[in-house]
């Protein structure tokens, strides 16, 4: 009896400390994270504002995503997020109730229902070659009449039926170097032009059958001078193309059965014209664009054919496509840009001198050049022509102008995002008023009333949806002050336009946001990317007084022997402290762990050539960094040639820029991988600013084993060549996956281990002493997460607790990798049954907590698992003391628990990363996860076993201290009363 | 308790001693009243007195013998929740753990001190049993930061 009641006791116990999930109540979504959605930077848009109802644009963007978006308001109808590979070539509306994308490479044909955006039908379209790819859908004036969809794609034009997806004809090419620029099909009429170029020099007209796709003429022609590129449909048999030279314009005409080509010098048209030209891509009438260095020519054409320059405009120009309006009216909307402003206007196409409309719309912030712009009408009531137009900013935000204002704008950047850091918000001045207070107090009082009346049940339930409203709005979480417990923080995010955006933790909000001049493109400069984002400053001891700062890298070409960029900006305020190109490529940006007197972080940066560079470049770091000098090492991966190189530092640069600030590279050991067995796809290394708590750990019976904790190692995963492709490329006999565990310092490997028949792609996170990494096991089909720990066999004698107690031991001797300690590790894998994206750990302030792996899946979903899962020492009966320690019996696969999800019920589209951020409170952890879409919360993932809940109800606490104190009073009362009593009987 | 103790001070609710142990007239102050004699008093009352001292002193050593097994009761008591509490630290052994390391120190002003040592024993043994002694390597190491590295390593594949 007593034995079940023991058992009984041990049980509830243990189902107590049970492993914890992150599951939450309905009403707790959102207290603690918030979700953006995003789209991208808008490639196409197609408007659909003809019929009554919700009126909406349809956009595809450069992420990917077609999306519906309210005309109003901006918001997102519907979206889809195609796959990573799966571009987007062009977007239309068919019969008025469909959108047709094409996308990759011209080979899928989808058409979505407009209204909720469910596919209603997809065709694959082959082809032999690789070229252009067009979508044409040919406007009818009837609705709903089954029009084919031209599509150009995969070297074929394919001729699809609008209501099922069929294709009713395809027509291949004889020339299979045919180029096709332009598909024409004029009103209602049953011809379609194809129109092409031959080789560089030869241009080719094909007639079409619209019905059938019969070929029924074929003409060619040679041009000398060669085509470049762009072509201009200026009117309905008439192309302008430049020549190769890009000085020459041509005319060709070609539907009267021949072709004729009529060559005009640009430098005849344009005064001063020199170096080459572009022509800007639309499709007006009588009309095209002509872009030169200095300034944006646009040059009309007379139905002979004669080119005349009607405007000059220096400014940067965009112009949109032509848009007709009414009977034969078609207009065009063209941008220009002020200082802090911009000038839309809206011209007819064949009278330039006047405008049907002309705004100037102010910009509140700097959004950089427009990159695109869209145009749409509406009829006002008094049946005039208005038009609106959407317009794409070189930040890649998207805005609507109507009526000279911005009706809304959405910052689409943020969906790209490439590099994230974090920041600390200002120390809380001091001086609250007394009014404040007051009226505080009140406030605090009701709300505590009302959370009273919630957790006694008696809250009806216009209560309760005022006690959640409470939580979702409360201010105290999206403050601009630093708070005790370090939940409320700045996200630092550049995206891909190159501009920096600071988001509060608390609510999502943009604090400010910052279009970095250093990557916007310029002379020096011409076509500028970010790489990433650093801490720069960090001030603990001038807190008060000084800003934090973070440094922002780039180069001057995505190339990677392009000169580098610097910009430092000022994450309280927003702006750019300073910026200057560099004087050499960057390869490598190490963030060393110094800081100099004013708590600036020094960089170490190095260069294609191998040399390092400080910064930043002051004698007081330089002398920092040479106390340090022979203990600093740097290893480079390449993974074309399978090597591994670790470098020491030399004194001296070797090239021309020697300075004080440049050191020399030595080679100190390096690993070559047999590139016909190996191939190198994965490192990982643990995060520089991981705290670890302990060294030790115990074990069953109280046992010790010491963690073997070095920031200088590196998981290296490589796989045989051939199963370096997807999954299913290669036969489980041919490929295998070799990781290795690789000190940095020495080149000492201190971990090898093979697995047959498996293969990448590889997801790894390297955290304390552990490696976890996500492959697939082609043998048994299924991915797998295996877990390798690492311990120090050097220490493991330090058995005798007296000298312990006494100090006789070398745990906290400083420890060198060329004392080569030995390790030994423990390894274990299981089955996991999605594939994943991303692979991340929690990370706490002093890093007691447990840890918990975020996995990001294939659902996009972030799925919090537990490190217990992953031990190397679960076993199928794990003795008595083993379960005490909470080690778990040994399955095969994880389990993957719906509750444990960490987006709940949301998604982030796109998912590329997970970061992690240590909140001050040590039990809690700031998850930021980037994709298409954002996401943020917070975890506790041992809860928070170190502070109340927020929903904590102090008022109830105080009101049963309370009522305790007057029931002790009253009963004491009451027994003297009885003593009294008894002593007069 | 202080019922035995009052039994053992005087078993009555008082009394006053005209008896005087000095057998020396002249040490006295005052010379004894007229018709009193010392010795024989003293052997005219012995056979009552015995009497009485003897069945005090079994009412006194039964007192005494409920007095000392009452501890050793709650130290059976005390072992018994023990093995209940079973070996790992939970809120109920904890409990239950410095309820015993408490018990000998509030039961310092009372009596039974024979027995005291004992107690204090077991409520060491049970946290020892429980792991919360110091007495084991892990205790001492666990607290222990990582030790410091010599060598600083950065890197990785070229920046894209």
């Amino acid at each position: 009896m007593a034995m079940a009641i023991r058992s009984l006791l041990i049980f509830l116990c243990i189902q107590s400390i049970a492993v914890p999930t992150f599951s939450l109540y309905e009403d707790q979504a959102g207290l603690m994270d918030w979700h953006q959605k995003y789209i991208g930077k808008v490639k196409h848009a197609v408007f659909q504002t003809q019929k009554t109802g919700r009126k909406r644009v349809l956009v595809s963007t450069e992420e990917n995503v077609i999306a519906s978006l309210d005309l109003r308001h901006g918001e997102i109808f519907w979206r889809h997020v195609l796959g990573t590979d799966d571009a987007i070539d062009g977007i239309d509306i068919a019969m008025g109730k469909y959108l047709i994308t094409l996308s990759s490479e011209g080979s899928i044909l989808r058409a979505w229902n407009l209204p909720d955006g469910q596919m209603w039908w997809e065709s694959f379209l082959q082809g032999s070659s690789d070229s252009k790819s067009f979508l044409f859908v040919p406007t009818s004036s009837k609705v709903d009449k089954d029009n084919t969809i031209l599509v150009f794609g995969k070297g074929s034009l394919h001729a699809v039926s609008s209501i099922h997806g069929d294709i009713v004809w395809k027509v291949d090419f004889p020339d299979e170097s045919f180029e096709v620029q332009e598909v024409i099909q004029h009103h209602d009429s049953n011809i379609i032009y194809v129109v092409g170029f031959v080789g560089s020099s030869h241009f080719d007209v094909y007639q079409i059958n619209a019905k059938n796709g019969e070929l029924l003429k074929h003409d060619s022609a040679a041009f000398d001078g060669g085509f470049s590129g762009e072509v201009s449909l200026v009117s309905k048999a008439k192309l302008v193309v430049l020549d190769a030279a890009r000085s020459t314009l041509l005319t060709i005409s070609f539907q009267k059965g021949e072709i004729s080509f009529q060559k005009t010098y640009i430098s005849d048209l344009v005064k001063g014209f020199s170096g080459i030209a572009m022509i800007l891509p639309s499709k007006l009438t009588g009309l095209f664009a002509v872009k030169t260095i200095t300034a944006t020519t646009f040059i009309s054409m007379s139905s002979e054919g004669q080119l005349e320059v009607v405007d000059k405009i220096n400014h940067a120009t965009v112009i949109s496509d032509a848009l007709s309006f009414s009977e034969d009216r078609q207009a065009f909307a063209l941008v220009q840009h002020g200082d802090s402003d911009i000038h839309l206007n809206v011209k007819q196409n064949h009278d330039w001198s006047s405008d049907l409309l002309k705004e100037r719309i102010k910009l509140n912030q700097q959004r950089g050049f427009v990159h695109r712009v869209f145009m749409n009408n509406y009829v006002r009531t008094d049946k005039s022509h208005g038009f609106r137009a959407l317009i794409v900013m070189e930040d890649h935000s998207l805005l609507l102008l109507q009526q000279g204002e911005i009706v809304w704008s959405r910052e689409d950047g943020l969906a790209s995002i490439i590099g994230v850091t974090t920041s600390e918000l200002p120390v809380e001045k001091e001086g609250v008023s007394v009014a404040k207070v007051e009226q505080n107090l009140f406030e605090w009082l009701k709300e505590h009333m009302l959370k009273v009346k919630g957790a006694l049940m008696l809250a009806s339930a216009e209560d309760l949806a005022a006690i959640q409203g409470m939580g979702l709005r409360s201010s105290e979480k999206s403050k601009m002050t630093r708070d005790h417990n370090g939940f409320r923080k700045l996200l630092i995010v550049l995206t891909n336009s190159g501009k920096l955006f600071a988001l509060h933790t608390g609510d999502g909000r943009i604090v400010w946001s910052l279009l970095l001049n250093s990557l916007r493109q310029s002379e020096a400069c011409e076509n500028p990317t970010g790489i990433n984002v650093y801490q720069w400053q960090v001030p603990h001891h001038h807190a008060m007084d000084e800003n934090p700062s973070v440094l922002v890298v780039g180069r001057c070409k995505p190339s990677s022997d392009a000169l580098g960029i610097f910009s430092f900006v000022d994450t309280y305020t927003g702006k750019e402290l300073k910026s200057f190109g560099l004087d050499h490529s960057i390869a490598q940006v190490i963030q060393l762990p110094f800081t100099d007197s004013t708590e600036q972080h020094l960089h170490l940066l190095i260069d294609t050539s191998g040399q390092a560079h400080l910064y930043p470049r002051t004698p007081e770091a330089v002398s920092i960094f040479q106390l340090e000098f022979s203990n600093i090492y740097w290893y480079s991966v390449e993974a074309d040639n399978g090597v591994i190189k670790g470098h020491g530092l030399k004194s001296n640069c070797d090239g021309e820029v020697a300075n004080n600030y440049c050191f020399g590279a030595r080679e100190v050991w390096s690993i070559v991988f047999p590139l016909e067995t190996e191939k190198i796809i994965t490192t990982i290394t643990r995060k520089s600013n991981e705290v670890v708590h302990t060294q030790a750990k115990v074990v069953a019976d109280q046992d010790v084993m010491y963690k073997y904790i070095s920031k200088n190692l590196l998981f290296v995963a490589t796989v045989s060549p051939k199963a370096s492709g997807d999954i299913g490329s290669a036969t489980p006999e041919e490929s295998h996956l070799v990781v290795y565990v690789v000190d940095t310092v020495t080149g000492r490997i201190l971990h090898r281990m093979n697995h047959h028949g498996s293969q990448g792609p590889v997801h790894a996170v390297f955290s304390e002493n552990w490696i976890v990494y996500h492959h697939f096991n082609l043998r048994a089909h299924r991915y797998e997460m295996t877990v390798i720990e690492i311990y120090d066999q050097s220490r493991a004698d330090n058995k005798d607790v007296w000298k312990i107690v006494l100090g006789k031991h070398n745990l906290t001797s400083p420890m060198s990798s060329y004392s080569r300690p030995g390790v030994t590790t423990k390894s274990q894998s299981y089955y996991f049954t999605q594939s994943v994206k991303a692979i991340s750990v929690t990370s706490t302030a002093k890093g007691i907590t447990s840890k918990h792996l975020l996995i990001g899946t294939i659902g996009d979903q972030v799925l919090a698992m537990d490190k217990r899962f992953f031990d190397p020492r679960r076993s199928v009966n794990p003795t008595q003391s083993e379960k005490e320690e909470g080690i778990l019996p040994l399955t095969d696969s994880l389990p993957i628990i719906p509750q444990s999800y960490v987006t709940h019920a949301l998604k982030v589209e796109g998912l590329r990363g997970i970061v992690t951020v240590p909140a001050k409170l040590e039990s809690a952890t700031l998850v930021f996860t980037h994709g298409v879409d954002l996401f943020f919360t917070r975890l506790a993932p041992s809860r928070t076993y170190d502070s109340l809940t927020e929903d904590f109800s102090y008022a109830l606490l105080l009101i049963t201290i309370v009522a305790l104190l007057v029931a002790i009073f009253v009963t004491w009362v009451l027994s003297e009363k009885k003593d009294l009593s008894d002593k007069w009987r | 308790m202080d019922k035995g103790k009052a039994v053992m001070g005087s078993g009555r609710r008082w009394a006053v001693d005209f008896t005087d142990n000095s057998t020396t007239p002249s040490s006295r102050d005052i010379p004894d009243p007229p018709g009193f004699y010392r010795a024989s008093q003293e052997q005219d009352d012995s056979a009552v007195t015995k009497q009485k001292k003897d069945a005090e002193a079994n009412w006194k050593s039964q007192k005494a013998w409920e007095v000392a097994q009452a501890p050793f009761k709650n130290l059976l008591m005390m072992g018994f929740m023990m093995w209940m509490a079973g070996n790992t630290v939970h809120l109920f052994s904890i409990g239950i753990t410095f309820s015993a390391l408490w018990q000998p120190i509030g039961a310092l002003q009372g009596v039974g001190k024979v027995f005291e040592p004992y107690k204090d024993t077991l409520g060491i043994w049970k946290l020892n049993t429980l792991g919360l002694l110091p007495t084991h390597v892990s205790d001492w190491v666990s607290s222990l930061p990582p030790a410091k590295e010599v060598e600083y390593s950065g890197g990785g594949m070229p920046l894209r």
